[in-house]
């Protein structure tokens, strides 16, 4: 009884201990990449390359995803607002919903799945062939050469993903509202435009990814950073990229939203 | 500087990027100064506009006839000034009458014209001289209140 009580005592610690631990590097980890990032500047190229990889790679998933969020949102939005007869704020709930929460939040969990897996599994490859050795053997810095590039390709990648899908979402429920059921297209317009803010709503959303864009690529390269250099030790840390990142996304989606919207 | 194929879809997605804030400020946001380009345009004073918004439709008989395309306050008479621009297929006799109205219980609100019966229409810059203000429920309840208490006073 004893025994298991104490084992049990110890696991939990020793995963507190580790936790703190790997937090405490990860916060290290990230002064290196800032204090390094001098090069991706220098160097616009790194950057430029790291755009692609995870922007413009991403850019398929993102619009399809987008309009087909529109789409359901429209349908379902129109169901509801029939019946308190007032189906021509349509425009207004698809709006807001996209530019506020729906845009930077399912583009950052789908940017996690899509780039943020890619970096960790290319930085863990990279470490565990030792490449990241080698370029320190050459006197190369991985940080200035490899991460920070990679870190702001992701920053600069994740607004511009989140207002591409914010913008699909919208023609989506355009699509659905307007054409296809056949709402007024001038009220749908007018009202959306009354009552979505450029400051309050879009402004606060673009902030909203560009945070996500930082949380989720810094935790995909520390992921990478940190993984053990074995095939096991890569895909267990791709997995945790996702996971955590999707957490982490969601977390701070509460934070900021309690911030930026407090009902006044 | 040498291009690389990198370069151009980096150049579309940014590019993509660009074009869908851009759409999201002007077309979605209230940073637009978009007007309808074909019709005649009509204007009304009103006392009170309630919650009547540009770009909110002008319809005879049920049918978007137009848009409502600004809404001032007159400054020496303190009335609403609507402008509305109507769909030049529309004519409307000079008397017409417009009314702001709401569709359903909680709906948008709207102006409706009803046709009046001189010979000679509307032209372009003319005032609709006949008009009702919105309904404003705290006004209608409170006029029901007194109502009611005057009916209890006479009683008595």
């Amino acid at each position: 009884m004893i025994g298991v009580l104490d084992r049990a005592l110890r696991r939990i610690g020793h995963l507190v201990v580790d936790g703190v631990w790997k937090l405490g590097a990860a916060t290290r980890f990230t002064g290196y990449v800032l204090a390094r990032s001098a090069d991706s500047v220098r160097r616009p190229q790194l950057t430029l390359n790291e755009i692609y990889f995870t922007g413009t790679l991403s850019l398929i998933i993102i619009i399809v995803s987008g309009t087909f969020v529109g789409l359901v949102l429209g349908l379902q939005g129109y169901e509801t607002l029939k019946r308190y007869g007032s189906s021509e704020a349509l425009g207004t709930l698809v709006a807001l919903a996209l530019v506020r929460e729906l845009g930077p939040v399912v583009s950052a969990l789908l940017f996690a799945s899509r780039a943020g897996s890619a970096i960790t599994a290319k930085i863990g490859i990279m470490k565990a062939t030792e490449q990241l050795s080698a370029m320190e053997m050459m006197a190369v810095d991985p940080f200035a050469r490899v991460l920070s590039p990679t870190f702001w390709g992701g920053v600069i990648s994740m607004p511009l993903l989140a207002a591409i899908f914010s913008a699909m979402g919208v023609f989506g429920g355009y699509l659905i509202g307007v054409v296809i059921i056949g709402v007024d297209s001038g009220a749908f317009w007018s009202q959306m435009q009354a009552n979505v803010d450029l400051r309050e709503d879009i402004l606060n959303g673009v902030i909203k990814s560009a945070v996500f864009g930082v949380a989720v690529t810094l935790i995909a390269l520390f992921e990478g950073y940190d993984a053990p250099p074995t095939a096991e030790g890569v895909s267990y840390a791709v997995t945790r990229t996702v996971v955590t990142s999707a957490l982490a996304v969601l977390a701070l989606d509460f934070v900021l939203t309690s911030f930026m919207f407090t009902g006044v | 500087m040498k291009r690389t194929t990198v370069d151009l879809w980096v150049g579309v997605f940014v590019t993509a990027g660009v074009v869908a804030l851009f759409t999201l400020a002007l077309k979605v946001g209230n940073a637009t100064t978009v007007t309808a380009s074909h019709g005649y345009t009509v204007y009304g004073e009103f006392d009170n506009i309630g919650g009547l918004k540009v770009r909110a439709p002008v319809k005879s008989a049920g049918v978007v006839v137009g848009r409502v395309e600004g809404v001032v306050l007159d400054q020496q008479k303190y009335v609403a000034k609507v402008t509305m621009r109507l769909d030049n297929r529309y004519k409307f006799p000079k008397d017409s009458t417009a009314a702001i109205l709401t569709s359903g219980l909680l709906g948008e609100q709207y102006v409706g014209l009803e046709a009046g019966g001189d010979t000679a229409n509307l032209a372009p810059g003319d005032r609709i001289k006949l008009t009702q203000s919105a309904v404003v429920l705290e006004k209608i309840i409170g006029q029901f209140l007194y109502g009611k208490a005057a009916e209890g006073n006479t009683a008595k």
